[in-house]
């Protein structure tokens, strides 16, 4: 059965290359820009150590998104499943053998690089979500007993990175899978259980989680409660926003930033930075920036054809908004402290990496709109 | 399927509207917050980043020096090289120590601390070595300064009183400031919480602190999250305290004090009798001002403060004593004001007077026979003084004491200054509970018993005997501020209310002291024409003599313990003709006031005579000059 729009056969690389949506690439070039100049203004007015290391890695990055881009989407359908088992067993692994760092065992040492499985993760339970969720029709996901493997998909990774222990990112993944659940017509009764369940196993919760997570959340509470010890980073960062005013302080002449009363100014808490020395206004080009990222998501979406497509790119839209959201509100003290950088901004090879691939997959959905795509990633119709 | 698929798609674009909306939202949350914190509460933001960043550091302005009346210097600022270690300047801090140590010597204990304190503080703050080092040690690190990474010579100033212990009790001390301090200083100044900030604690250095004081300066840091100087943003230069000049000559003040120095405890002040600018004030023994500077020892402390000779009480204004015989001029300008004894008329004294059941000794044994007025003060006859003072009584004694300066402080310039007592019936009777006794005011009519004066009230009411006028003692000469002197005016005194005729016979009675063969201190006169003194010596008795005694032999001097030994006084003036200077000394413990203090205070006169530091001689001159003009 074809309807619709034509079946333009298989398309040659020069013919994808020409569909790729390239002014949605421009705007990403705008971000890592304003993020390698915040950088080059975090090390002192130098290229090194952060500035030169990130286009690096973006350009990196962006070879491997063009080609995630150009690569057929049925094959990332195929392969969805042996992805995610891949990562999942690289989280493994790193519990294993992972180094220690940032107190926390997150890397894992593949020799050249040091990987962060936890951060492709985002990404590859995006693909294994979307595959599994294409072919179901919105009676088998009315079902409850269906959402048992999706949900087992999710609590894997989950549990992995909770034991890490890397809070930010478990919370990242729950919400990003939470999108995609939503987005495929599980009901909305469902998610008000889910809330709910969470709510009343907080308690629980509360007992397991870390010393230092717990401090977190309480100084988020009442940051002034200790102004010397946790509540020190966020104090400080609220004092170099504020300072900022409306215009900032000037390119290179963040006080807060520059004499290190700001922790962390090359990766969480660059956008404080960024506000001190542009102040508002600049604080909200950047918002606006990611804003029209944003609806570049949403308007790719709703134009591609497949549903496992249109999962995919709001699955990575919605990582990416989690990432803007969690990032800036904590920041700015309305959320507890919790390790998300800012993406395409903060210093990070891994995330940068993670991302640009999150952003292939937009652009290979939206090169591949009108492609049809089988139950289990074969062309056409079964 | 595509009605199934079409379904999907209603679905998936209806909820991702939602959720689209949703993040719109929450942009819109981050907006606010942002509009909130870098637009409503901005200016409270900038307040603390700026508190954040910039440091207020005091600079301490330079004290002022105090110098003399002729503008020598009487203590001064030396410059106080110090060696510090910058601990992050050096690879290795045991290292440098050491080779600092072959250098300068560095004791165990000293080489503990260092290492204890470069541990607590942060590398780049530097660490105080040693203190007070001399020019050779510093150029000794100076040329091994390529070995000695991290060492650095700071230069600081630290107060210089050349004149050592002698001049400890006039010009005081200086000393760190202490929680009292903080207390009592009403002018809530910065600089005292400045650390190592140091303020007068004594003498002149604690009377005129405010104003040798000066303004802090400060200097607005940068600096950066660890404490670390970035750069300086601003600088106001501090005010340096003003110079304070004294009245005092040194030259008469090192003079006194030698002559003073081989006496376990005595006091000498030298006063213009005109001006009441004070010349010289002396105390012995003194204390080492610097001692208090750098810090006493516990054993130190109780040596000091233990020492029967009390060097830290400034006995010129502290040390209380009963005038003895000098208080006799007192005692006869309020009989003769009274009229209860006339100048010409004569008492006899036989040795002794009788009251009641007791017996009031003169001094001299077998007595003086009929004595008048002028040999009563000549020869001091006690038995005199007996008689006047019963007719006159105590009362009006007190009160003559009271108009020329006695029984309460003078209001110098100087700290812890006593009263001293001109007792009253009225007093006695409020104070003690029980009524006066006629015999007690035969005992105060010699200065003894209730009668009690410092070395300055002596001076002071020699001072106004000398020149009619109720002068009042001076410290202070002029200030200089910023290098231009503003003389201090000095108020014209007013005429003391007694009759010249009445003052000018007990003048006459006290040159008879000095200037007769009988006087007590003839020995002790001026010789040079023109510079002849009238003075009045004073034995005051520290230890009642008993009866027994008086039966079998009155013990000398020297051979009762010191501290039963009578007091040496000696008040005087000089030149008999239009006074000049007047002085007064107190040989604690001393003898008599004949043999003892009036040598010395004849040496000082003649000497301030000479050196004429109030300038009378020159004034004359002019006057002279000018007379001689209009002459021709």
């Amino acid at each position: 059965m074809r309807i619709g729009s034509a079946d333009r056969g298989p398309m040659t690389v020069g013919q994808k290359l020409w569909q790729v949506n390239w002014s949605l690439i421009l705007f990403i070039i705008i971000l890592t820009g304003i993020g390698c100049a915040m950088l080059y203004s975090a090390g002192d007015a130098s290229w090194n150590p952060w500035a030169k290391r990130q286009l690096i890695r973006f350009g990196i990055g962006l070879c491997l998104m063009i080609m995630v881009a150009v690569t057929d989407i049925r094959n990332w359908m195929r392969h969805a499943y042996t992805l995610y088992f891949l990562v999942l067993g690289l989280l493994v692994a790193v519990e294993v053998m992972g180094v220690i760092g940032m107190g926390a065992q997150r890397w894992i040492d593949l020799g050249v690089i040091q990987l962060q499985p936890s951060e492709i993760m985002k990404i590859t339970l995006v693909l294994a979500l979307a595959r599994f969720f294409h072919g179901a029709s919105l009676e088998e996901i009315g079902r409850p007993t269906f959402l048992i493997i999706p949900l087992l998909l999710v609590a894997a990774p989950v549990v992995l990175v909770l034991r890490q222990p890397d809070l930010g990112t478990a919370i990242m993944l729950t919400m990003t899978a939470g999108v995609i659940f939503f987005l495929a017509g599980v009901r909305a009764w469902k998610f008000g259980l889910v809330v709910g369940a969470i709510l009343a196993a907080m308690p629980l919760a509360w007992t397991l989680l870390h010393g230092y997570q717990k401090k977190r959340i309480l100084t988020f509470l009442n940051p002034e409660s200790d102004p010397l010890g946790s509540g020190y980073h966020i104090m400080q960062s609220k004092i170099a926003l504020g300072s900022g005013g409306v215009f900032g302080k000037g390119y290179l002449s963040g006080t807060q930033s520059h004499l290190n009363f700001l922790p962390e100014k090359q990766t969480d808490f660059i956008f404080t930075m960024l506000a001190e020395e542009f102040g508002m206004a600049g604080g909200l080009l950047l918002l606006g920036i990611y804003a029209i990222v944003l609806i570049y998501g949403f308007a790719i979406a709703l134009r591609v054809h497949n549903q496992f497509g249109r999962l995919i790119t709001l699955g990575v839209t919605g990582t990416f908004f989690f990432y803007v959201f969690i990032n800036i509100a904590m920041v700015m003290g309305l959320v507890p402290v919790v390790g998300v950088p800012l993406p395409l901004i903060s210093y990070g090879g891994t995330a940068m990496l993670s991302l640009m691939i999150g952003f292939g997959f937009i652009l290979c959905a939206y090169v591949h709109r009108d492609v049809r795509v089988g139950r289990h990633g074969s062309g056409g119709e079964d | 399927m595509y009605r199934e698929d079409s379904s999907r798609y209603k679905k998936f674009s209806r909820r991702a509207m939602i959720l689209g909306g949703g993040q719109i939202a929450l942009f819109g949350l981050l907006a606010g917050r942002m509009y909130q914190l870098q637009v409503l509460e901005s200016s409270r933001y900038k307040m603390l980043a700026d508190e954040n960043r910039i440091n207020l550091r005091l600079l301490s302005p330079p004290r002022g020096r105090i110098m003399d009346r002729f503008g020598v210097p009487l203590a001064t600022n030396k410059e106080n090289y110090r060696v510090l270690l910058i601990a992050e300047r050096t690879r290795d801090v045991k290292q440098t120590l050491e080779a600092l140590g072959r250098l300068i010597s560095i004791s165990e204990h000293e080489h503990r601390r260092i290492l204890r304190e470069i541990r607590k503080r942060r590398s780049f703050v530097p660490v105080t070595v040693q203190e007070n080092l001399d020019w050779r040690k510093v150029s000794r690190i100076e040329v091994n300064a390529p070995d000695l990474p991290g060492i650095v010579i700071d230069v600081g100033q630290s107060r210089e009183y050349p004149l050592g212990a002698e001049s400890a009790h006039l010009l005081g001390y200086v000393a760190s400031v202490s929680e009292k301090d903080k207390v009592r200083d009403k002018s809530s100044d910065p600089l005292l919480e400045l650390p190592g900030f140091r303020i007068g604690k004594s003498g002149i250095e604690k009377q005129q602190d405010l104003r040798l004081r000066g303004k802090a300066g400060n200097s607005q840091l940068e600096v950066n999250a660890l404490g670390r100087v970035i750069r300086e943003l601003a600088r106001q230069e501090g005010q340096p305290g003003d110079d304070v000049m004294l009245t005092v000559d040194l030259g008469i003040q090192n003079l006194a004090v030698a002559k003073l120095r081989d006496k376990k405890s005595a006091a000498a002040v030298v006063m213009d009798v005109n001006s009441g600018g004070i010349i010289a004030l002396a105390s012995v023994p003194g204390y080492d001002p610097d001692a208090f500077n750098t810090g006493l020892t516990r054993k130190q402390w109780r040596e000091i403060t233990r020492d029967p000779y009390a060097p830290l009480t400034n006995k010129a204004v502290s040390g209380l004593y009963a005038p003895g015989s000098t208080f006799k001029m007192i005692v006869a300008m309020a009989a003769l004001e009274h009229g209860v004894v006339t100048p010409e008329q004569k008492v006899f004294c036989r040795g002794h007077v009788e009251l009641g059941n007791a017996r009031f000794h003169c001094w001299k044994k077998h007595g003086h026979g009929w004595v008048d007025l002028n040999g009563a003060l000549q020869q001091s006859c006690d038995t005199y003084f007996y008689e006047i003072s019963k007719r006159v009584g105590i009362d009006k004694i007190s009160e003559m004491g009271r108009r020329f300066g006695l029984g309460r402080v003078t209001g110098i310039d100087l700290p812890n200054e006593r009263g001293g007592l001109m007792p009253t019936s009225a007093w006695k009777k409020k104070r003690l509970g029980v009524p006066w006794q006629k015999g007690e005011t035969l005992v105060a009519g010699i200065g003894q018993g209730f009668v009690l004066t410092t070395p300055l009230q002596l001076a002071v009411m020699t001072s106004r005997l000398a020149s009619g006028k109720a002068i009042k003692p001076r410290l202070i000469h002029g200030v200089v501020s910023g290098g231009v002197t503003h003389p201090v005016d000095i108020p014209d005194a007013q005429d003391i209310k007694i009759s010249p005729e009445l003052r000018q016979l007990v003048m006459d009675g006290m040159n008879a002291v000095s200037n007769t063969q009988r006087g007590t201190a003839y020995r002790a006169r001026i010789k040079e024409p023109g510079f002849e003194l009238a003075g009045k010596t004073g034995t005051a008795q520290v230890k009642r003599i008993s009866k027994r005694e008086r039966e079998t032999r009155v013990l000398k001097n020297k051979e009762r313990p010191w501290k039963d030994r009578d007091h040496a006084l000696f008040v005087a003036y000089a030149p008999v003709e239009n006074p000049r200077y007047a002085i007064s000394v107190v040989v604690e413990h001393g003898g008599g006031g004949s043999k003892v203090a009036a040598p010395i205070a004849r040496d000082i006169l003649h000497e301030t005579l000479k050196r004429d530091p109030s300038g009378y001689r020159k004034r004359d001159d002019v006057v002279g000059d000018k007379e001689k003009d209009r002459k021709a």
